[in-house]
């Protein structure tokens, strides 16, 4: 249920982003990080962007960023 | 060499040092449901020296859900104008009248919600309907709970409503490490709920009971980078708090603290097998109290009967494996699970008999 997955930002529409989830396109809410951008890593939970990845520690990081990057090399 | 390669030559080196030290058998607990599954899937246990245990500890959200709690879920969603909007993990497990799932095959009304806001939602399309969330899981969840009552105050949508039982992971640390019948020689701490609370919050454990507190991310690599971590302060007689996940901060995430704060207060809560926990739960504040489900709905008392032979309560305290159970992989598996830690994808019991474990 914790479970978080790293996603990045396309749009911003006030608190709505509109998020790349591996390659799917979902919504979610950066109330509780007011500072993410557009093209910002962050990590989302139960709908919320909880933090905001740097892009360098998140690829390093994430089986996900390794596989997705496998798919487009 | 690679990385992983590095880190395993590295727990190797730190397990020889507490060898050579008098140390055969050191045990760890992970209390994060996600790091239960990736140990197991990863097959890691199979990668560490023997001697070196890892158990499961109280981090899977459902898995501390307390059975009562569940049968008055199962209540609600048995009132005709009630839609019960949950996260997929409840829908399945037993309660002692049933599941939900069993409910909506009987005809309730129970959606799946992948996000808090979305139950709001749903109550403002529905406005003929009383819309509760199943308000369930740690520090991590807690603030989307926190935001959706929010907004439906906010936004006036008076048909929603939290049944809400949100915990705190460290008070169930200090109750585990109280208990004279569970070896625990170190924690390794939760990814995202940390990324909440900041590593910080396990400093005062660290410190009071001598115990490593080290925060990991969630792939091979990390998860024995953490393992790694607590036994090189094991080695070193240096227990602290600290994090190997880039994720996690010091002091977590100040927006998501202050909501929790600002929307609940802390109270005693009762924990599947740990029993009431001071100071361990989350209950919403008096100008919230409209959106409390168990003020809104009559609701009976239940008992909390845990299923016979069931030991989901000893998995969850660490006191045995799930493969210790009698009742594993014969009467309780997957697909007609007895307790709530072979239902949730994050249990013990789920993770040990999809990925074989064996030790």
């Amino acid at each position: 249920m914790c479970l978080a997955i790293p996603a990045k930002i396309e749009s911003l529409e006030g608190e709505k982003a509109t998020i790349d989830l591996a390659g799917a396109r979902a919504t979610a809410m950066t109330s509780l990080t007011p500072q993410a951008k557009i093209g910002d890593w962050v990590l989302v939970h139960a709908g919320y962007a909880i933090t905001i990845l740097n892009e360098k520690d998140a690829r390093e990081t994430f089986a996900i960023f390794r596989e997705m990057e496998g798919l487009t090399k | 060499m690679n990385h992983l390669a590095e880190i395993r030559k590295d727990i190797d080196s730190y397990w020889k040092r507490l060898s050579s030290g008098g140390k055969s058998v050191v045990q760890l607990m992970e209390i994060c449901g996600t790091h239960t599954v990736a140990i197991s899937r990863g097959g890691l246990r199979s990668l560490l020296p023997e001697g070196l245990r890892l158990v499961s500890g109280p981090g899977c959200p459902v898995c501390v859900t307390e059975q009562s709690y569940m049968d008055a879920a199962v209540h609600l969603s048995g009132i005709s104008d009630v839609i019960i909007a949950t996260y997929g993990d409840m829908v399945r497990v037993p309660g002692s009248s049933g599941s939900l799932e069993q409910a909506r095959c009987d005809g309730a009304n129970v959606e799946i919600v992948y996000a808090a806001h979305n139950a709001v939602e749903l109550a403002r399309n529905r406005p003929d309907k009383q819309v509760v969330f199943l308000a369930i899981g740690f520090e991590t969840t807690a603030p989307a709970t926190a935001l959706a009552i929010r907004q439906a105050r906010d936004e006036g949508v008076t048909n929603f409503s939290a049944l809400t039982a949100h915990k705190l992971v460290t008070p169930a640390m200090r109750v585990l490490l109280s208990q004279t019948d569970v070896r625990i020689d170190g924690f390794l701490c939760p990814g995202h709920v940390s990324v909440i609370t900041g590593w910080r919050e396990y400093k005062p454990i660290a410190e009071q009971f001598d115990k490593p507190c080290v925060v990991a991310g969630f792939d091979d690599e990390q998860i024995l980078a953490g393992i790694s971590e607590i036994l090189r302060q094991l080695a070193d007689d240096a227990p602290s708090a600290c994090s190997v996940y880039p994720a996690v901060s010091a002091d977590g995430n100040p927006q998501a603290k202050q909501v929790i704060k600002e929307t609940f207060d802390v109270t005693d809560a009762r924990w599947r097998a740990l029993g009431v926990i001071p100071s361990s739960g989350l209950v919403l504040k008096g100008e919230f109290t409209n959106f409390d489900t168990a003020r809104r709905f009559d609701l009976p008392e239940f008992e909390t009967v845990e299923p016979p032979g069931c030991r989901c309560g000893d998995v969850i305290c660490g006191r045995c494996l799930p493969t210790d159970c009698p009742m594993f992989g014969g009467q309780c598996t997957p697909r007609e699970p007895v307790g709530p830690c072979m239902v949730s994808s994050e249990g013990s019991c789920a993770a040990y008999y999809k990925y074989g474990t064996k030790r």
